[in-house]
Formats: C-alpha cells, sequence, structure tokens
C-alpha cells in the first residue's frame, strides 16, 4: 500500500498584546460588565515586550529551534528562564511583532476594511519590503495608498464601531465593519477573520519557503481554524482555504474549510491522506491560522498571581501532505483512530476510541507508540487558571490504559509517561495545541532515527456549540518510510499477500477437519 | 454518601466529563440537578 506521506511542518507565531486587550474574548466580556473593572487597570502592566516573546522557552520549542526534550530540560518557569539570544527566525518558522502584522492584515484585506495611520504605515511597509518571504507578495502594494489621519481613525473608532489597532501606547489604525446591520460581517468578526487569514498566509509562506514547494505545485488546501466566514444568510459560508491560496500564489489549488473545535486539525490531515493516497490531488497542504477571541482567554489568573500574560501569542500552522517519496514518515491510513457517536464519554471510552482500537487494527500495542502528540497546551498557562497540565493528563491516562491492557506493569506508569509524553509548548489558540505542533519535530526524529512513529491526536469540545453533548477525538499515526514506494502495476501487493495469507489459512483449516 | 443528595456536575473535557460523572453520581442514588461539561482550554 503506498500511504501518503508528510512532507513539511512550518509554524508561526504572532505576538499580539494589542489584540489581547482589545479583541480578546475575557477583557471583551470584562469591558462590557464594567469598563473601570481592576483586571481591564492591572492588565497592561503584565504584556510582554516582543523580545521576552521570543526568548520564551514554550515558543522558541514551537517555531522548531529547541525540541520538546530540550523544553524539558529547561526549568520552571519558563518565563523567568528564558533563552538568550534566542532569534525570531526559526527551523520551521517565525514569531512576528505585532506592528508587522497589522502591515500583512491590510496586504491580505481585500475590501479595504483595515485602516492605517499614514507614518505607522510608512514604517511598516519598510519592514515587510524587506521581510524575507513576504515582501514577494505582490499585496504589498496595498501599503502604498489608502492610509489615514490619525484623527480620522479615532473617529471610525468613536464613531461607526471599528475595531481599534494600537502599537506602542497609540492608536494606529483600526479595522471597519463590512457590512452596516450584519452582525456576521461586523468589525469584530472582520477583525478575527482577518488576523486568522493574515496569520495563515505568513504560515503558509513559511511552508513553501522552507520546504520548496512551488504554490503551483498546490492542489488542494484545507483550512481548519475555529473561525466563521460567511454574511447573516450563510455565517459559516467560507472559505478561507481558497483566500489564503490566493495570496500565497497556489493558483491551481481549490480548498475548503473543516472544522471541529480543537480536533479540526486532525480531521483536516486525516482527509488530506485520503485524498492523496486515492490519487485525487497530490500535495494537500492543511493550515490554520490564529484566534483573535482567545487572546489573554485567562489572564485574570495570571494577573492575579504577578505572572505575564502568557496568551499574547496568535499560532499558526502548516502541513504538507504528499505522494509517498519513499523518504518521509508516512501516515498509516490504516489505523485512524476516531471518537465514534456511540462511543461513550468516559475518559477510558475516549482513549479506546482514539488510541487502542487504531493500534489493534495494526496489531501495535501502546508501547509501539515512541511519542504521543495529544492536546499540547503549555501547561504554564494553563495551570495557573486551574485547568491543569493537559498533556500531562492526556500521557496518564493513555499509560493507565497501558497498565490495564497488560502493555506495561503498573509500576511502570510514570516511566511510560516520561517515555513517550513531552511537555506542552503550544499557545492556548484552541485548534491549535491539538497534536498538531509535534508534527515537524516527529518528522524530523523519525528521519533522524530518533524514533520510528508517533501518534498525533486531536481532541474537540464539540458541546461548547451547544448542538450537542458529544465530545470529539480523532488520531493518526505518522510512521518511519519503509522506502518501498509501490509502483503502479495493477495490483496491490500488500492485498495479494493478505489473499494468500487467508488462502493459506483455509488450505489448513480444511486438514484439520 | 450520595443517596438522595442533589448534584450539580461541572465536568472536564480533558479530566471527567459531565455525562461520566452524571452516570456514577445516579448509580450512587443521587439527583442529577444540572450537568455540564466545560473545555478550559
Amino acid at each position: 500500500m503506498n500511504y501518503p506521506v508528510v512532507k513539511g511542518a512550518a509554524y508561526a507565531l504572532v505576538q499580539a498584546n494589542s489584540m489581547l486587550l482589545h479583541q480578546g474574548s475575557t477583557q471583551i466580556t470584562e469591558r462590557l460588565k464594567n469598563e473601570q473593572s481592576e483586571h481591564l487597570k492591572a492588565l497592561p502592566e503584565h504584556l510582554r515586550s516582543f523580545e521576552d516573546a521570543v526568548c520564551y522557552p514554550p515558543n522558541q520549542a514551537y517555531i522548531g529551534n529547541i525540541t520538546p526534550d530540550q523544553l524539558k530540560e529547561i526549568p520552571h518557569p519558563w518565563y523567568e528562564n528564558p533563552i538568550a539570544g534566542a532569534s525570531r527566525d526559526g527551523k520551521y518558522g517565525e514569531i512576528m511583532p505585532e506592528d508587522e502584522f497589522f502591515g500583512l492584515m491590510k496586504m491580505v484585506d481585500s475590501f479595504d476594511l483595515v485602516v492605517l495611520e499614514e507614518s505607522f504605515q510608512a514604517a511598516v511597509k519598510e519592514k515587510l519590503q524587506s521581510h524575507p518571504i513576504l515582501k514577494d507578495i505582490k499585496e504589498i502594494t496595498k501599503l502604498d495608498s489608502t492610509a489615514h489621519s490619525a484623527d480620522e481613525i479615532q473617529k471610525l473608532v468613536a464613531e461607526h464601531n471599528a475595531q481599534p489597532l494600537y502599537f506602542a501606547g497609540k492608536l494606529v489604525g483600526c479595522v471597519k465593519k463590512a457590512h452596516e446591520f450584519d452582525e456576521a460581517l461586523s468589525s469584530e468578526v472582520m477583525l478575527g477573520n482577518l488576523a486568522n487569514k493574515a496569520s495563515a498566509v505568513l504560515v503558509l509562506k513559511q511552508l513553501l519557503a522552507k520546504t520548496g514547494l512551488n504554490p503551483e505545485q498546490v492542489d488542494y488546501i484545507i483550512e481548519c481554524s475555529e473561525e466563521a466566514c460567511g454574511d447573516m444568510n450563510q455565517r459559516g459560508g467560507g472559505n478561507f482555504a481558497k483566500a489564503i491560496g490566493e495570496i500565497c500564489g497556489c493558483i491551481n489549488a481549490t480548498g475548503s474549510d473543516t472544522r471541529s473545535f480543537c480536533a479540526g486539525p486532525a480531521h483536516a490531515l486525516v482527509e488530506a491522506a485520503a485524498l492523496v493516497q486515492s490519487g485525487i490531488y497530490s500535495n494537500v497542504v492543511v493550515l490554520g491560522g490564529g484566534c483573535t477571541a482567545k487572546l489573554g482567554m485567562n489572564s485574570r489568573d495570571h494577573v492575579k498571581k504577578g505572572m505575564p500574560a502568557l496568551e499574547d501569542m496568535l499560532g499558526a500552522f502548516a502541513v504538507h501532505i504528499g505522494e509517498n517519496d519513499g523518504v518521509n514518515p508516512v501516515i498509516r491510513t490504516d489505523a485512524i483512530g476516531r471518537h465514534k457517536i456511540g462511543s461513550g464519554a468516559s475518559p477510558q471510552a475516549v482513549m479506546t476510541a482514539i488510541v487502542t482500537d487504531p493500534l489493534d487494527k495494526i496489531g501495535y500495542k501502546i508501547t509501539d507508540i515512541d511519542r504521543y502528540a495529544p492536546e499540547l497546551q503549555n501547561p504554564e498557562i494553563t495551570e495557573p487558571a486551574g485547568a491543569g497540565n493537559v498533556p500531562m493528563a492526556n500521557f496518564k491516562m493513555i499509560s493507565a490504559l497501558a497498565v490495564k491492557r497488560g502493555d506495561i506493569q503498573k509500576a511502570d506508569l510514570m516511566k511510560a509517561v516520561d517515555s513517550f509524553g513531552m511537555p506542552g509548548f503550544a499557545p492556548t489558540q484552541g485548534h491549535i495545541p491539538s497534536g498538531v505542533p509535534f508534527i515537524g519535530h516527529a518528522r524530523d526524529m523519525i528521519l533522524e532515527g530518533k524514533i520510528e512513529r508517533a501518534m498525533i491526536i486531536g481532541k474537540g469540545s464539540l458541546f461548547l456549540g451547544r448542538l450537542t453533548n458529544l465530545f470529539d477525538g480523532v488520531s493518526m499515526i505518522m510512521e518511519k518510510n519503509s522506502g518501498v514506494v509501490a509502483t503502479d502495476t495493477g495490483f496491490d501487493q500488500e492485498q495479494l499477500r493478505k489473499m494468500i495469507a487467508e488462502a493459506m489459512r483455509e488450505f489448513a483449516k480444511s486438514f484439520r477437519e | 454518601m450520595l443517596k438522595g443528595k442533589k448534584v450539580a456536575i461541572l465536568g472536564d473535557r480533558d479530566g471527567i466529563p459531565g455525562p461520566a460523572i452524571e452516570e456514577c453520581v445516579k448509580a450512587a442514588g443521587a439527583e442529577v440537578v444540572f450537568s455540564t461539561t466545560e473545555c478550559f482550554v
């Protein structure tokens, strides 16, 4: 069987202090309840500098400059143990400051909704013109015109419900609403969608640059964030995927959006693998941009505990799934895990459906997987908020299941966690932490011969949409490539082997009878 | 311990979800007056 392969992965972060303060849902709610709240007064003092965000160890792990195993060796709290001299440029992508990002939002804005102040626009244009991978986006010319004065921007914010954009304490721009009455096109929604689109464009450009994939070779794009793009008549009509591909020059691609809360990326990866293995498309990119609403989501607790507001990063990722090249790690499409509608909600039922059912299909034990990548939220963000260490909780559940199945001894439960686990290093951006941050590292570790296989797990909270109480979960296994690429000889060798084995079993059975 | 008691359940997506806790407390004789599962990430 010719499995599809993971040809590359890219990751990007955007530090977004202004959007944390003004568009984060926690702060919006707080402002609605009490504009003079203590939290809103104290929060600005807890914002980090861009340099601090760059040197923050989990962010360096996200863009690939350190491995999760190296992160594990850095003592907590990580925000007090920065990596000296760390770079914004990473092996898998980059960390972008908010001023450049506002410029990028304007570049990707097809309807002139992003307005920037004249001198700010000129300054970010200069920066983006020297950006190694963004300078060749033809829409950079949008930074040549339609700049506004500070007074005009102030008026748009004060009188026309435009969303403000601040940088270094100054109002430097805004995002206008796209319709007078349509809430699906309000300034809040448009800002979230444009930030999502811009961060996805950044990461797709990174993927193309880092892997050498020609944008014209991309056949299909699956976008899997948690935003909805549409109007009042079809609020989730779509299509982020094509809007992102258009900016990046993917002229031969089409695409669509896949949603399932945080499990969206795992579904999208399975779909991409199926499209490639079936021969429908040769090169599929799965990607997701960042979520402005989740910025500073747990900041109340971070402020109360005297910590920096660590949820200041928009996250984005892109993964290239292609045809078997005999080199890159394969996706075992014969062992896809899925939480079925009838699977049940207990932790044991969930983990059985997502982890052990697919392993059983191909005769693997839990210990045959070298690394598990379930939810990879940075615990330094979640623990102060009382949400615990999410990846650790998942590793313990997998390990407990291994004990129950007899794959390991009870005494070795934590030893197994230590062996197949890793510290969470992803920002709490919903779909972003869900297994995918490890794909780049897993690909490298498999190619370097450090591990044989890894399981990527996405879990989604469908009940948040208030249509069902159901939970969601999907998993896939990345495995070392055998190096054998099946040629199209008209028959499937694997299938033939199975048929011969079955015939021999029947033959042996007839002897016993 | 829970027999005849009214119970409000707050489950955790990455811990024990509401429906699973619900089954346990019902079996112990409690009356579930509210049950939800939340996602804290």
